[in-house]
C-alpha cells in the first residue's frame, strides 16, 4: 500500500509539472494579453501600457515568468489575480461555493434518478420503460445543455413566470427557499445529461450482475426478490459506479461553463471563461492546477475506495 | 413585464419554493421568506414594505477594481463614481463644475496662472470620508503623488506626470506647479478620484492595500458587500455633502451574456441596463415594453472605418476619398443599426462645445468613387480589382469577432467596395488579440473601431492624431492610423497650451477641417447607447462626458420611494437631456 502510494505520488508530481508547463506556454501564446483591454481607453498611452507590463512582470522572458510562478506555487503562493487584485486562492474560493451548490444538487438528482432508471431498465429489460429510457438518454446526450437551458427559461420564466430566469438568489432575499427556487432549473438542466450517462452505466452494471451465479443461489435459497435486488444486485452493480463517480468528482468542483453562463450562475466555469478573456493568467493557471489536482485525486480516491469495498482487488 | 406582473410572478415562485422545501404550504412558509417583508425586496426598483429603496444595475462585465487610481476598465467607473468624488466634475453639457473643490480653477479666479504653470485649488470644508474622518488638502496631495509613484499600478498618468511641488497651504487649499502648460489637465481631474491618505498610512504596498477591497470614499454611497462573480452592493451615505442619495441600496449585478442581460431586464430581474446597454437590434422591441423607459442617448465614441496610412493602398488621398464615397452610411445606420446611431463627419462628439458643425457632408456615390479612382490612375486588373504601380487595391479589414452588427457592416462594405474595384477581406480577431499589439503596433490594414477621442470632455486629441503619438514609429500614443500632418501637429501643440476656451475652439475647428479632408479615418457614425430602465426610477440623467450611466446615482430616486428630492413626492423633475437636473451641491438631502 505504501509503495503504491509513493508510486502514485511521484506520477502525480510529474503529471502536474507537465500540465502546468503546457498550460502556461499555451496561455502565453495567445496574443494580446491582460493589458489589451486598456488599449482603447481614452488618454491611455503606450508608455502607460509599458509601465504596467513592467510592474506586472510581463516583460520578462517566458521561462523566467514560469519558473517564478512555479517556485511561488511550491511555496504555497498561488499568485494574485490581475483583474481582481486579490489572491488566486480567494478568487477560486469565492466561486467554489456556487459551483458546489449547483453541481452538488444536480449530482444528487442525477445519481438518484439515473440509478433508478438504470436499475429498472435492467430488471425490466426490453420493456416499454426500458425503450423509452434508452431513447430519452440518447436525446439528452445529443442535445446541448444550453438549448435545454434557453427553452427552460423561455417556458418557465418568460411565459409561465414560475421560476427565475437565472441568478443564484435574488439580491436582498437570500433565504433558503430563494436559493432552492433559483436552483431548480439549472440543476435539473445540468442533471439531464448526467442522468443519461448515469442510467446507461447503471443499466449495464446491473445487467452484468443480475445473471451471476450468486444471484441465482440467493433466489434458490428463497430470498425475496426485493432483498436480492437491494442487497445482492445493486450492491455489486455499484462497484464500477465508484470509478465513474471518481471521474466525475472534478467536474463537481470545476463547474459547468455553459449552464453557468445561461443561468448567470457565479461559479467556477464562468470564472475560467472570464479569466481567459481578460488574460488573467494567474487565475487561469490556478484553475488549471486546481482541476488537474482534482482529476488526479478523484481517480486516486476512486481506486482506493474500490479496493476497500471490493476485497478481490489489491493495490500493488 | 410590468412591476405588478413581476410581483404576482414572484408570489407564485414563493409558493413553488415552499413546496420545494417541505411539500407543505403553510409550515414551510416561514422557512422561505423573511418575516419582515424581505420577500418583496427582490422585486427591484421598489420601495419595499421594510422601506428599502433599491435599484439593480445590470452590467455585462464585472466591476473588479475598487481602488479608483489603479488601472481599471470602463465598467468599474459606475461603481467608482458612486463611492468617490473628483475635485471637479464634467456635467452633461460638457462644462466643468466644482465638486470636492469649492471652485473650478481658472484664469479668471486666479486658480490657474496666466502662463498656465501655477495651479491653486480651494476645497470644500464640509466633506467627510465614509469612516468619519475629515477630507483635507493632504488627501489630494497624497492622491496626486500616489498616481505617479513608480511602483504603483496606476491607471493613465498623462498630465499627472507634469505636476511638481504640491504644497498644502491649509486644510482647504493647495497649490502645485506644472512642468509645462497643459490645458486638458482640468479634464483629467474630472476622472481623478481622491482617496483617503489615512487608509494607506500603514500599508507597505498600495497595490495590495486592504483599502482596495473595502474602499473608503467621500461619495454618496458606501461600500456594502461584494459577491464575486455575481454582484456588488453599495449602501447610502447619509452624510454625503452633495445632493442625495435618495436610494438606500445601489446594486451592480454582473450578467455576462448580453442576451441574458436583456432577458432579465424584461423579466424584471434588473432595473437599469448598464454597459453594454441594449443592443440596437433589440431597440424596436424594448421601446414598447410597458413600464420601461428605453431611449437612445448620444455617446462620445465614434465608429469609423480606420485605415493604416502606412499601407501603400491607403497612402493616396484619392483612395481614401473613393472608399468614403462608397460608404453607404445611411444604409448602415438605417438598416443594420435600426436608425439608432447618429451620422457624423468628425471624431468630435456632437454634444461637445468643440464640435465643428460646418464640415462638408459626404454622400454615398459609387459613381463618384469610381471616377476618383479612374482619375488617380487606379486601373481595374483582369479580376476587376484596381491596381496602380503594382499595388492592388486589396486589403484586410478586422474587428472584434462576435460583434454580429459589425460583421454585417463588413459584409455589406465588402460588396460595395467590390463594386468600385476594391477587394476587402474580412479577418476578425478576438478582443484580447485585436486590441493587443495588432492594434497598438499598427499591424492591421484597416479596422472598424468605435473610439472615444476625448478625455472627459476635453477636445485634446494629441494622443490620437499627433505624429508624435505613432507607437509603430517609436512614438507614444494611440495614433495607430500613423497619420501625419504638420499643421495638425502645430495646432494640437498650440491648443494644449491655450486656456481660453473660445481660442481653443477655433483651433480644434481647424483640426477637424483638416482631418475631414485628409480622411485618416472614415467616420461611419457617432454611437448612441440604448439606455433602458424601469419607469419607476426618477432623477436619472445620462452624461456622455463620462464613461458610465451611473455617474450620478446620488440623484436617483424611486417614484414611490421614501426619500425624494426636496422631501416631496412626484416632483416635476424628470430625466431628459433637454432639462438637466440642476446641481444643488450646497443643498442637503431632504432640505
Amino acid at each position: 500500500m505504501l509503495r503504491f502510494l509513493l508510486n502514485r505520488i511521484t506520477q502525480i508530481i510529474v503529471l502536474l509539472v507537465i500540465v502546468s508547463v503546457i498550460g502556461f506556454f499555451i496561455l502565453n501564446l495567445i496574443p494580446g494579453g491582460p493589458l489589451a483591454q486598456y488599449a482603447l481607453d481614452p488618454g491611455m498611452t503606450q508608455a502607460d501600457i509599458e509601465r504596467l507590463k513592467e510592474q506586472l512582470g510581463l516583460n520578462r522572458p517566458l521561462y523566467v515568468q514560469y519558473l517564478d510562478w512555479a517556485w511561488r506555487l511550491v511555496q504555497g503562493d498561488w499568485g494574485q489575480s490581475f483583474r481582481d487584485g486579490t489572491s488566486v486562492l480567494s478568487v477560486i474560493g469565492r466561486h467554489l461555493f456556487a459551483t458546489l451548490l449547483l453541481m452538488g444538487s444536480s449530482t444528487v438528482i442525477a445519481v438518484a434518478v439515473g440509478s433508478w432508471v438504470g436499475i429498472r431498465g435492467a430488471t425490466h429489460r426490453y420493456s416499454t420503460f426500458d425503450h423509452v429510457a434508452t431513447i430519452a438518454a440518447m436525446v439528452a446526450l445529443s442535445i446541448p445543455t444550453f438549448w435545454f437551458g434557453l427553452v427552460g427559461i423561455y417556458i418557465f420564466s418568460l411565459q409561465l413566470g414560475w421560476l427565475p430566469a437565472g441568478n443564484m438568489y435574488t439580491v436582498g432575499d437570500e433565504s433558503v427557499g430563494d436559493y432552492l427556487l433559483h436552483l431548480i432549473m439549472p440543476s435539473v438542466v445540468l442533471a439531464l445529461v448526467h442522468i443519461a450517462i448515469w442510467s446507461r452505466y447503471m443499466r449495464t452494471a446491473t445487467l452484468d450482475v443480475i445473471n451471476q451465479d450468486f444471484v441465482k443461489t440467493a433466489r434458490a435459497k428463497g430470498v425475496s426478490e426485493r432483498r436480492i435486488l437491494m442487497k445482492h444486485v445493486v450492491g455489486n452493480a455499484l462497484l464500477p459506479m465508484i470509478t465513474l463517480a471518481g471521474m466525475q468528482l472534478p467536474s463537481l468542483l470545476t463547474g459547468a461553463l455553459v449552464t453557468e453562463t445561461v443561468f448567470t450562475w457565479p461559479g467556477m466555469g464562468r470564472l475560467f471563461l472570464d479569466s481567459i478573456s481578460y488574460g488573467d493568467y494567474p487565475v487561469v493557471m490556478g484553475l488549471l492546477m486546481f482541476s488537474a489536482i482534482l482529476v488526479i485525486f478523484g481517480n486516486l480516491i476512486a481506486d482506493i475506495a474500490v479496493a476497500i469495498v471490493d476485497p478481490r482487488i489489491r493495490l500493488s | 413585464m410590468s412591476e405588478s406582473t413581476t410581483r404576482r410572478g414572484f408570489d407564485r415562485r414563493k409558493i413553488l419554493a415552499a413546496l420545494a422545501v417541505g411539500g407543505g404550504g403553510v409550515i414551510a412558509w416561514n422557512l422561505v421568506g423573511r418575516p419582515d417583508g424581505g420577500s418583496q425586496a427582490s422585486t427591484t426598483a421598489m420601495s419595499t414594505a421594510d422601506g428599502v429603496d433599491s435599484v439593480v444595475v445590470g452590467l455585462s462585465q464585472e466591476p473588479t477594481v475598487f481602488n479608483p487610481l489603479m488601472v481599471h476598465g470602463e465598467v468599474d467607473d459606475g461603481v467608482l463614481f458612486s463611492l468617490f468624488d473628483p475635485l471637479v466634475r464634467m456635467d452633461p453639457d460638457g462644462l466643468v463644475q466644482p465638486h470636492l473643490a469649492a471652485e473650478v480653477p481658472s484664469l479668471e479666479n486666479g486658480g490657474i496662472s496666466e502662463d498656465g504653470l501655477r495651479w491653486r485649488v480651494r476645497l470644500r470644508d464640509d466633506v467627510r470620508w465614509h469612516d468619519g474622518r475629515p477630507f483635507t488638502a493632504d488627501d489630494v496631495k497624497f492622491t496626486l503623488e500616489l498616481i505617479t509613484d513608480p511602483d504603483f499600478r496606476a491607471w493613465r498618468t498623462s498630465g499627472h506626470t507634469l505636476v511638481r511641488d504640491i504644497e498644502v497651504v491649509s486644510p482647504t487649499e493647495l497649490t502645485w506647479r506644472m512642468e509645462e502648460p497643459f490645458a486638458p489637465y482640468l479634464s483629467f481631474l474630472t476622472e481623478t478620484f481622491i482617496v483617503p491618505r489615512h487608509t494607506f498610512e500603514n500599508e507597505a504596498d498600495p497595490n495590495n492595500a486592504a483599502f482596495n477591497q473595502a474602499p473608503i470614499g467621500t461619495g454618496p454611497f458606501k461600500w456594502g458587500a461584494r459577491m464575486a462573480g455575481d454582484h456588488l452592493e453599495l449602501v447610502a451615505n447619509p452624510d454625503y455633502f452633495g445632493e442625495g442619495p435618495y436610494l438606500d441600496l445601489l446594486i451592480f449585478k454582473y450578467i455576462p451574456d448580453i442576451t441574458v442581460l436583456y432577458t432579465q431586464f424584461k423579466s424584471g430581474g434588473i432595473d437599469l441596463v448598464g454597459q453594454v446597454y441594449i443592443s440596437p437590434d433589440n431597440y424596436d422591441e424594448a421601446r414598447k415594453l410597458p413600464g420601461m423607459v428605453v431611449e437612445p442617448v448620444l455617446a462620445s465614441s465614434v465608429e469609423s472605418f480606420y485605415l493604416n496610412l502606412a499601407r501603400p493602398q491607403f497612402r493616396e488621398l484619392a483612395v481614401r476619398q473613393a472608399l468614403y464615397a462608397a460608404l453607404d452610411r445611411e444604409a448602415i445606420i438605417g438598416s443594420l443599426y435600426h436608425g439608432v446611431p447618429q451620422i457624423t463627419e468628425t471624431f468630435m462628439p456632437q454634444q461637445s462645445f468643440y464640435h465643428n458643425p460646418d464640415l462638408p457632408v459626404q454622400e454615398y456615390n459609387p459613381e463618384k468613387a469610381r471616377a476618383i479612382l479612374d482619375a488617380a490612375g487606379w486601373r481595374p486588373g483582369s479580376d476587376g480589382i484596381r491596381e496602380k504601380n503594382g499595388v492592388r487595391l486589396a486589403f484586410e479589414n478586422s474587428t472584434t469577432s462576435g460583434d454580429h452588427l459589425r460583421e454585417m457592416v463588413q459584409q455589406y462594405l465588402q460588396q460595395t467596395f467590390r463594386e468600385i474595384g476594391a477587394e476587402m477581406t474580412i479577418a476578425n480577431l478576438p478582443p484580447a488579440v485585436m486590441w493587443g499589439d495588432f492594434w497598438t503596433q499598427s499591424r492591421f490594414d484597416s479596422v472598424i473601431v468605435g473610439s472615444t477621442y476625448l478625455i472627459g470632455a476635453d477636445p485634446d486629441v494629441t494622443n490620437r492624431l499627433h505624429s508624435k503619438s505613432i507607437t509603430a514609429q517609436g512614438g507614444s500614443g494611440s495614433n495607430n492610423a500613423q497619420y501625419k500632418n504638420s499643421e495638425v501637429d502645430a495646432l494640437l501643440d498650440k491648443a494644449a497650451r491655450t486656456f481660453d476656451v473660445e481660442e481653443r475652439r477655433k483651433l480644434y475647428f481647424r483640426v477637424q477641417e483638416i482631418v475631414r479632408h485628409d480622411l485618416p479615418l472614415l467616420p461611419i457614425f457617432q454611437y448612441k447607447n440604448v439606455f433602458g430602465r424601469s419607469a419607476d426610477i426618477k432623477g436619472f440623467e445620462p452624461n456622455s462626458n463620462t464613461r458610465t450611466e451611473s455617474w450620478n446615482a446620488a440623484s436617483w430616486y424611486l417614484a414611490n420611494g421614501d426619500k425624494q428630492p426636496g422631501g416631496e413626492r412626484d416632483p416635476v423633475r424628470t430625466s431628459s437631456r433637454a432639462g438637466p437636473v440642476p446641481r444643488l451641491l450646497s443643498q442637503k438631502k431632504e432640505g
